[in-house]
């Protein structure tokens, strides 16, 4: 039949599921390693895991994260190594959310979330820095826009999974192992297929 | 005599209230096909279409018509500017014209008077719709023409020859009409035989036991060289060239903005709605249709439910055609226009005409002998 076979094909398509959906009320289940925005962890006892090694600004494709690392203060360090970043700036206009970053990193401080809402009103807004970057002890992250139907906080506290830092902390502990380490307010996420079972975590690190 | 009859009794009075009445349902009509239109198409391509404005988004063209009336009309400096300003109501007025002349339901009485569900029963209505149909051309080629700019020219110079070759396929697929219905009123007088009202009474009765006596089942070959040329005259895909957003941008609407789009977008819909009303008038009875001996309170509004059932299933194939085909190439156009569709209807008129003459006098070697 040809060309009307076509009629036959669209008056089908009609009763079949729609493939699009009511975006801000019915949100579609995300994959497990959507690459949205930026997060900087913190150790569960609180300590910053970003040591300043600016490999994540080195490798950036899209030259769009600064970082400046210092020595912690000693009297009151701010991570558990030697070094700490005191400046991190995303500019978000230029990311490409390739994700390298995260890969990069040697002790999982960056980490990409399921938070996409990032819309601003002004250009300057969309420089994220540690202000907006740095979750706190309880592992709640700052987010410009309000929560909303459009922006789910929750979503910033799943992790976008390419996380496979082997020796996390850099520590013997951890040599030749492939796992997580503990985020605050997160805890373990459950190992992944390739990652071993984490060894045991010694509390207050320094 | 009440005060209703003696008012409806006054040709002025019921003819203001029956334009006032097609104009304000040609209005919610439009509403409602482009909201039909939107959702098929959604759902034809697994989508779901507007669904915001109103119940299942049955508002967003009253919401679309709202934004285009306060946006910028911007006029480009190169436009012709008498005629760029005219064109849009060139394009508005034979839509609008054309409708006046459909029956969308049984005539009534208020008393002495006999109302008649259309603005006017011209008994030369078929002419007179193809008369605005060829008029509408000319908002399309003018407003390309006004707007001094390339891509309107070229929607332009293809509406000229696709509207006008498609024109003569479709008065040629319309004169089997009018044989028919002058062959069939043939023991009474044969005038009027062009007046759609007369039209849709001769298809009363049956065709066969359970089938209508709808012309379309005499008259098959010409509805669909009818529908194919209409889809053509109105600019509709798969013959939308005169606005083929892919290679003109918009065609002859480019260089509109605001309320003159609007007029042009509305006009394009109305004249879709018309045809399908025609066709629906010529071809499937009109407002004919059973009414299931229902009280005479709800009967009355059986015509109007039938003719307009009728004409949005046409309206439907209209979308389904336009989600289904692929824009024709220009020589494909004309080639389908001339080469194909003024002989084929040429053909049939013959053939159509030899055997109603034939049914009407019998076989000329008869009439000699006889």
């Amino acid at each position: 039949m040809g060309a009307w076979s076509g009629f036959a094909v669209t008056f089908r398509q009609m009763f079949r599921r729609r493939v699009t959906t009511s975006y801000p009320e019915e949100k579609r289940q995300k994959p497990v390693r959507f690459h949205g925005r930026h997060v900087l962890n913190r150790y569960p006892d609180g300590m910053e895991k970003c040591i300043g090694c600016e490999l994540c600004a080195g490798v950036c494709p899209a030259r769009c994260i600064y970082v400046r690392g210092r020595e912690n203060p000693p009297g009151a360090p701010v991570g558990p190594g030697e070094r700490y970043g005191y400046v991190y700036e995303i500019n978000l206009l230029r990311c490409i959310f390739c994700g390298l970053c995260v890969e990069a990193c040697p002790t999982e401080a960056i980490t990409m979330t399921h938070l996409f809402e990032m819309s601003v009103t002004r250009r300057r807004d969309a420089m994220y820095t540690r202000d907006e970057l740095l979750m706190d002890a309880e592992g709640t992250v700052p987010h410009p826009q309000p929560p909303g139907p459009l922006a789910d906080l929750d979503e910033l506290r799943r992790p976008d999974g390419w996380m496979r830092a082997t020796s996390p902390s850099g520590r013997a502990a951890y040599e030749g192992v492939v796992a997580w380490t503990p985020i605050a307010g997160w805890g373990l996420p459950p190992a992944e297929r390739g990652q071993s079972a984490p060894p045991a975590v010694e509390e207050g690190e320094g | 005599m009440s005060l209703l009859e003696r008012l409806f009794a006054n040709i002025w009075f019921t003819g203001a209230v029956k334009v006032v009445a097609a104009f304000a349902l040609l209005l919610v009509v439009v509403i409602l096909l482009v909201w039909i239109e939107r959702k098929v198409v959604a759902d034809m391509q697994n989508r779901i279409g507007p669904n915001r404005a109103g119940p299942w988004g049955i508002l967003q063209t009253v919401a679309d018509g709202l934004k285009l009336l306060f946006k910028e009309s911007v006029i480009p400096r190169k436009v012709q500017l008498g005629v760029y300003l005219a064109a849009p109501i060139a394009a508005m007025v034979p839509a609008f014209l054309i409708f006046l002349v459909i029956p969308v339901g049984r005539p009534f009485h208020i008393g002495e008077t006999r109302v008649t569900l259309q603005v006017t029963d011209l008994n030369v209505a078929v002419l007179f719709v193809l008369a605005m149909s060829s008029l509408a051309v000319y908002a399309v080629v003018l407003g390309g023409w006004a707007s001094g700019s390339k891509y309107p020219l070229l929607g332009g110079i293809r509406a000229t020859a696709q509207m006008i070759s498609y024109e003569a396929a479709m008065g040629l697929a319309l004169v089997p009409v009018v044989l028919l219905a002058s062959a069939q009123s043939a023991g009474e007088t044969g005038l009027g035989a062009m007046s759609l009202s007369r039209i849709v009474d001769l298809q009363q009765g049956s065709f066969r036991w359970m089938i209508p006596g709808w012309f379309v089942f005499w008259l098959a070959p010409s509805f669909v060289i009818f529908f194919i040329a209409a889809i053509a005259e109105t600019n509709r895909a798969p013959f939308d060239l005169v606005e083929a957003e892919a290679e003109l941008v918009g065609g002859y609407h480019t260089e509109y903005s605001g309320f003159r789009f609007a007029l042009f977008y509305l006009a394009e819909y109305l004249n879709m709605f018309n045809v399908s009303a025609l066709a629906v008038t010529l071809f499937f009875g009109g407002w004919l249709g059973p009414d299931f001996g229902l009280p005479p309170w709800i009967a009355w509004v059986m015509p109007l439910f039938w003719f307009f059932l009728k004409t949005f299933i046409l309206v439907f194939v209209f979308v389904w055609i336009r989600a289904t085909l692929p824009r024709l190439r220009y020589d494909q156009l004309m080639n389908l226009g001339w080469k194909r569709l003024i002989p084929l209807s040429l053909v049939w008129l013959m053939v159509f005409a030899l055997v109603t003459a034939v049914r009407t006098w019998g076989w000329p070697w008869e009439r000699v002998a006889g």
